[in-house]
């Protein structure tokens, strides 16, 4: 006859259900599934709780924020250097989602009791994984699951589009003294600014050099011999900008000068990793293969 | 006169010396670099300059930044010598009289605003720079003046001191002001770049230093007296204010050339006087020239060394200049302590 378990210890393995299923009770409590009053300080996750239907849960919105339009009708709390804590503590958030390098802010949090979000620029896959577990956060899974996957969905089909074409070898600059060809800032062989080139289709001219952004000299755009110049900007347009445009003409022996395939790309999209960063892929991939999307 | 030929014979070996100093730094530096480049190809006459690539390396890339080494580090020199020797204090430089602060707020500016205008080829933010410098030198000068006929040299010190301290403040409101990749351009101009990309700006430059360099012209003697202190010099028979405007004028128009060029080039303004007190003695006949040559020769190996020590990336000249300038500085503050 096979021995039954006894009887207490049935009973004690009831109780460590029971104690297994209060802790998750507890824990469920601590961390409540849905924040209702949302603090965001930085303009891409911003971007991403609009983008995933959670806009009216912010309650104030980063001094940067600036898209979608209906972020215009938000309080502003500061930003990165200059979260204004006191404005951030009187709306009472219950989940306020900042940078990770704002440590001080999150220390008084803490001691407020406050949850809050870390967030930190990474590479573009990062992108849809930070809508995904911003939306569990905020408690709009569903509608972040679905944003995150069109977004990969949509890049995947770029990715695809450019597949096969020949990938021009692509210096991607974000900055420049104006009138001039001085402190060229480029993008570098990491970051997502790198890994949107790269989906749309391009050669990183930096890819070797493992860093976000790297201070070009002329010495190195003509060693480089980039076959596509693309400059990111981000101020509207004026009448400038063609002669702006003119200072690379000294840079002849470069065949993206000789070839005349220095192109502006315009908008914050470029600079904000958030859900527009689809548009900015496509843009730059229309811009590196205009045959492909005729 | 022997004295007279004595000191022109040192004049001539001095200036060889240091001439063929500054002469071998300008022949080696475009030659070297983070790419390799052939001479014999950048100067065939086969290949089309439009497609010549060693040859833009060489012409646009590294001379342009070669001779603005020249005219930033023998600007900064000559006016560190001119403002130790008037202000009788070795420490003394075109930062310490508000200079620096000046054209960084001037550049600040420039960028914060997105201004975009012109000038003779140069673009807004080394005018604006060149502005700032000469609006904060005016400024010191003039309350220098208001305390008595003729400038103090502790009024001025003192006063540089405070419109230097003012104008950084004012140029840090700016900046709290500014969006962060302007902050960012800020930070890059304050570092200091010699890639200037093209021969405008230099040729801009050269306009204030020539200036410049005929005021410090008529000056040696003058400094020599007025360096012992300004009443033994007016009993000798110089007219102070008048040595002393010129000697503002030229030091204000050699460092805004500079600084306008190159940015706020640290230390280069006080270590070079010294090195060349040390080699030539306190002869002011001597330690101008010198001192232009040696500065010249000073910022275009600091500038190879940022260009080539971790290519491909550079490093800005700024910070070589203050590693190297930052331990002598205090080695010449020791040195005067003990």
């Amino acid at each position: 006859m096979a021995a039954l378990p006894s009887r207490s210890l049935i009973r004690r393995a009831a109780l460590l259900v029971l104690l297994v299923v209060a802790q998750i009770g507890v824990a469920a409590q601590m961390a409540p599934m849905g924040a209702t009053r949302v603090i965001s300080l930085i303009p891409a996750t911003t971007e991403m709780l609009f983008a995933m239907g959670a806009g009216d849960k912010l309650v104030a919105a980063g001094s940067y924020d600036r898209y979608p339009p209906e972020v215009e009708r938000l309080p502003r709390v500061g930003a990165l250097l200059d979260p204004n804590i006191e404005r951030i503590l009187t709306l009472k958030p219950d989940l306020v989602v900042l940078y990770g390098t704002q440590t001080e802010l999150k220390n008084r949090l803490d001691r407020a009791n406050i949850p809050y979000y870390t967030y930190v620029h990474k590479g573009l896959p990062d992108i849809s994984e930070t809508i995904r577990s911003l939306g569990r956060r905020v408690g709009v899974a569903h509608p972040a699951d679905a944003l995150a996957s069109s977004i990969e969905a949509r890049l995947l089909k770029i990715r695809s589009d450019v597949a096969i074409l020949p990938r021009p070898k692509t210096l991607l600059v974000f900055g420049r003294e104006r009138g001039s060809l001085r402190n060229i800032d480029a993008s570098g062989g990491v970051g997502f600014l790198h890994d949107m080139l790269e989906a749309a289709g391009g050669a990183d001219a930096l890819s070797d050099v493992k860093r976000q952004s790297v201070m070009m000299t002329t010495e190195m755009v003509l060693a480089r011999a980039p076959e596509v110049i693309l400059e990111l900007r981000y101020a509207p347009p004026d009448a400038g900008d063609a002669e702006d445009m003119r200072q690379w003409n000294t840079l002849a022996a470069v065949p993206a000068v000789k070839n005349k395939r220095i192109y502006q790309l315009r908008g914050e999209e470029y600079v904000v990793p958030g859900p527009r960063v689809v548009m900015a892929v496509e843009q730059m991939a229309r811009t590196l293969h205009p045959e492909a999307f005729r | 006169m022997r004295g007279r030929t004595d000191v022109r014979r040192r004049l001539l070996i001095t200036v060889a010396a240091f001439g063929a100093l500054t002469l071998a730094c300008c022949l080696v530096a475009p030659i070297v670099g983070s790419t390799k480049i052939s001479l014999a190809r950048v100067f065939s006459r086969t290949i089309p300059y439009a497609d010549n690539v060693d040859a833009q390396v060489f012409f646009i890339a590294r001379l342009p930044r070669v001779i603005a080494a020249v005219v930033v580090g023998s600007g900064l020199a000559l006016s560190g010598v001119v403002f130790q020797a008037l202000l009788r204090n070795p420490l003394a430089s075109s930062d310490t009289l508000g200079v620096a602060a000046g054209a960084t707020l001037g550049a600040t500016i420039a960028i914060t605003v997105h201004a975009d205008f012109n000038l003779f080829g140069v673009s807004v933010i080394p005018v604006a720079s060149f502005a700032g410098s000469i609006g904060a030198l005016v400024i010191v000068y003039l309350l220098s003046l208001a305390r008595r006929r003729g400038t103090s040299s502790t009024v001025l010190l003192l006063a540089g001191i405070a419109i230097s301290a003012l104008l950084s403040a004012v140029g840090r409101f700016v900046q709290y002001l500014a969006e962060f990749t302007d902050t960012a351009r800020t930070m890059q101009w304050i570092m200091g770049s010699l890639d200037v990309g093209s021969y405008a700006p230099i040729v801009a430059a050269l306009v204030p230093l020539t200036l410049a360099v005929a005021g410090f012209a008529t000056l040696p003697r003058v400094l020599d007296l007025i360096s012992m202190g300004t009443e033994s010099a007016e009993a000798r028979g110089v007219d102070v204010v008048r040595a002393e405007r010129i000697a503002l004028f030229s030091a204000s128009m050699s460092t805004g050339a500079a600084v306008s060029l190159g940015g706020p080039v640290l230390f280069v303004g006080i270590i070079v006087p010294h090195i060349v007190r040390l080699l030539v003695g306190a002869d002011h006949r001597l330690v101008l020239p010198a001192s232009a040559l040696f500065g010249a020769s000073f910022l275009v190996l600091c500038d190879l060394i940022a260009r080539t020590i971790l290519a491909p990336v550079e490093l800005p000249v700024g910070i070589v200049t203050a590693v190297l300038g930052g331990p002598f500085f205090l080695w010449l503050l020791f040195r005067r302590v003990r």
